[in-house]
């Protein structure tokens, strides 16, 4: 299965751009804000000055003075030395400041101040102009006072309301990321919580998925449940079929052959004892390959997914002799246990270990002589090593490598009855261990060594 | 030995039992669980063989009855399934042993005797001849005070010989008793068992005579 596009990162990177459009916009209104909010500041201080100026206006007998209050002018010193000029002009004459100072255009009128922005002397100013009527309201004069500063202060305002608004932006934004990060992993949770419900599971383990669902997965977890519950019955109907496959032919098999032992019984003819023992030979073949397939279909199904329980390879190499023991003694072979008499523990497949310490014994037991030996060991050295050795008529010059394929015969088998799949299945268990087999022609004389090696 | 047969298959039974019957055991057999209630009610067996599927229950659930109500009879499954697993559930469930169909009766014999001999039962199938007796269970030979053991083909030979004393086998019968199906073996062999079987039983009244042409025969000296 290849991944394509992740919903993890689709959320993050979702998340995260609305994230990026909200920091911009929030920093984009706090600049416009705090810039209005300055600048309205200025204006404020520049009419209170322009107000305290026409205040100080005097009209006498149609002449107009003016004392410039020095506080005026005080009010707008600043601690990034703005310049400030002013001009005060009665009836078209300047009457003291710079002359050069231009009056607003639309000039203002009484009682309607006016702000501007203006380029003047090699720098941007803010001037604000107040009209004043002075004198007997018949022959009032409009004077106008014009007071201009710049822009210094106000702009290291702005750079500074900008410095922080960009650095509550990108915090912000930082914040913002971290937590859809956050947001798109917990999102997802749900999906981490049901997958580790299903890898937990053992390997026959079909049982529905009952985690806890949000509502959006429900129709998923439904769906996967839907099909464990057809695996399980599919693969239960594969159980019962090869049980009952397994049944319907190996119970007339056993009545075949226990017919043929009576029958080989009454019989005397030489040659009519030969054709039953010919049959008999064909069945214990027919039903020997049947149990070794089933036994190797076991094997591959198992180390799909191993079990790893705590054995003692002591016992099950004991338990192995045990089992194989009466099949041995009818050829009064003697089985020598070499064990320690600790067990000596290993993490595995109780099922399969077994499986292929009867397999290799079962072989040992098939090829040996009568009256012979077979002693099986367990010993702990830089692997786990089980052995099997006998003292049979070995390989002989097969190449040993080759006996671990499937249905591979060693090159003297003679009439014995095998199918050629105890090694294999032998094999295929210690590979599933991460060990091996190894097969040694016997160094002492005759025979062979079979030994499962696995990590310690 | 006296077996309890519980399988259901009558032409499966048929053959066990006459085969049984053949090496001189006494075999009842019993098709359903409930005639194996029976039988077990009115007669004691030394051993119980098991058939897994039965017409009316699972030999498994019978199995563990039996356990439960701590009988203590041994039973050998008789089972269609051979993988490992199926095996070691049986034994699980308290099986003392089982063997998969189709299967060698030398083996069964085999088989029921290691049973016989962990659970130390059955000394009643003792046989008898003049001042020796050989005890199959447990493989021994006793006579004039001693213990002789024997290996397990000396046994099968010395067990034919001591059913029928004074009755001559011939090497040809002798030698179906002992080896398997499988083997390939000459008439000599029974020559090499029988020559073992005289040092075995030097010291005891009993002696394995040779009736020239026709084969051997238990006698007492």
């Amino acid at each position: 299965m290849k991944p394509r596009g992740s919903i993890r990162r689709r959320l993050f990177f979702q998340l995260s751009g609305v994230a990026a459009i909200l920091s911009l916009a929030f920093f984009l209104i706090v600049r416009v804000v705090a810039e209005r909010a300055a600048e309205g500041t200025q204006d404020d201080i520049l009419a209170a000055s322009a107000t305290a100026i026409t205040d100080s206006l005097r009209s006498e007998d149609g002449q107009v003075t003016l004392e410039l209050p020095y506080s005026a002018l005080s009010m707008l010193q600043t601690v990034h030395q703005d310049r400030v000029f002013y001009r005060v002009v009665a009836a078209g004459e300047t009457l003291t400041g710079y002359d050069d100072l231009p009056v607003p255009d639309p000039a203002p009128t009484r009682g309607q101040p006016v702000f501007e922005t203006i380029y003047y002397r090699g720098d941007s100013f803010r001037v604000v102009a107040i009209l004043r009527p002075l004198g007997p309201a018949s022959a009032a004069t409009d004077v106008v006072v014009l007071v201009a500063q710049t822009r210094l202060g106000l702009e290291a305002i702005s750079r500074q309301i900008t410095g922080v608004a960009t650095g509550v932006g990108v915090g912000f934004f930082l914040l913002a990321t971290a937590l859809s990060l956050w947001a798109a992993g917990s999102a997802l949770t749900p999906f981490d919580r049901i997958t580790g419900s299903v890898l937990r599971r053992g390997p026959k383990d079909l049982r529905p998925v009952t985690a806890d669902t949000p509502a959006e997965l429900v129709p998923l977890v439904e769906a996967l449940n839907n099909f464990m519950a057809r695996l399980r019955a599919s693969l239960l109907r594969t159980e019962d079929f090869i049980t009952e496959a397994a049944h319907r032919v190996r119970t007339p098999l056993a009545t075949v052959r226990a017919q043929a032992e009576v029958t080989h019984r009454k019989l005397n003819k030489p040659e009519h004892k030969q054709a039953i023992r010919e049959m008999i030979r064909a069945i214990d073949e027919c039903s020997r390959s049947a149990g070794q397939m089933l036994d190797h279909a076991m094997v591959t199904f198992r180390t799909d997914s191993l079990a790893r329980d705590d054995v003692d390879l002591v016992a099950l190499m004991a338990e192995a002799v045990e089992r194989l023991g009466p099949t041995a003694e009818l050829k009064d072979i003697f089985i020598r246990q070499d064990l320690p008499s600790e067990p000596v523990p290993f993490r595995g497949d109780g099922i399969l270990l077994q499986a292929a310490l009867q397999n290799v014994l079962d072989n040992a037991i098939k090829y040996s002589p009568e009256d012979s030996e077979i002693t099986v060991a367990v010993e702990v050295g830089e692997a786990l090593r089980l052995s099997v050795t006998d003292q049979g008529r070995g390989f002989g010059d097969a190449d040993l490598s080759r006996l671990i394929g499937r249905f591979e015969r060693g090159g003297n088998v003679g009439q014995v009855v095998g199918s050629g799949l105890g090694l294999t299945i032998a094999n295929d268990v210690a590979n599933a261990h991460d060990g091996r087999l190894s097969i040694a022609n016997n160094k002492e004389g005759q025979g062979v060594c079979v030994s499962l090696l696995l990590p310690r | 030995m006296r077996f309890l047969l519980i399988e259901d298959n009558t032409k499966l039974a048929g053959s066990v039992v006459e085969r049984l019957q053949l090496d001189g055991h006494a075999v009842d057999h019993a098709e359903t669980l409930d005639a194996a209630e029976t039988c077990l009610a009115v007669a004691d067996y030394d051993l119980i063989l098991l058939d897994i599927m039965l017409p009316d229950g699972d030999g498994r659930d019978f199995l563990q009855q039996q356990r439960r109500a701590a009988t203590s009879t041994p039973v050998i499954v008789i089972t269609a399934r051979s993988a490992v697993s199926d095996r070691v559930s049986l034994l699980d469930l308290g099986a003392d042993d089982y063997i998969t169909k189709p299967f060698d009766f030398s083996e069964l014999e085999a088989r029921c005797r290691a049973v016989l001999r962990r659970l130390g039962g059955a000394a009643a199938n003792l046989l008898e001849h003049s001042d020796t007796i050989l005890d199959p269970t447990a493989g021994e030979l006793r006579f004039d005070g001693r213990t002789v053991s024997l290996r397990n083909r000396e046994l099968r030979l010395l067990e034919v010989l001591f059913k029928s004393p004074g009755q001559v086998f011939s090497k040809g019968h002798l030698m179906d008793r002992l080896f398997s199906f499988a083997d390939e073996a000459s008439e000599n062999a029974i020559e090499v068992y029988v020559g073992r079987l005289r040092k075995r039983l030097d010291g005891s009244s009993a002696r394995i005579e040779t009736v020239r042409g026709l084969g051997y025969r238990l006698v007492a000296r």
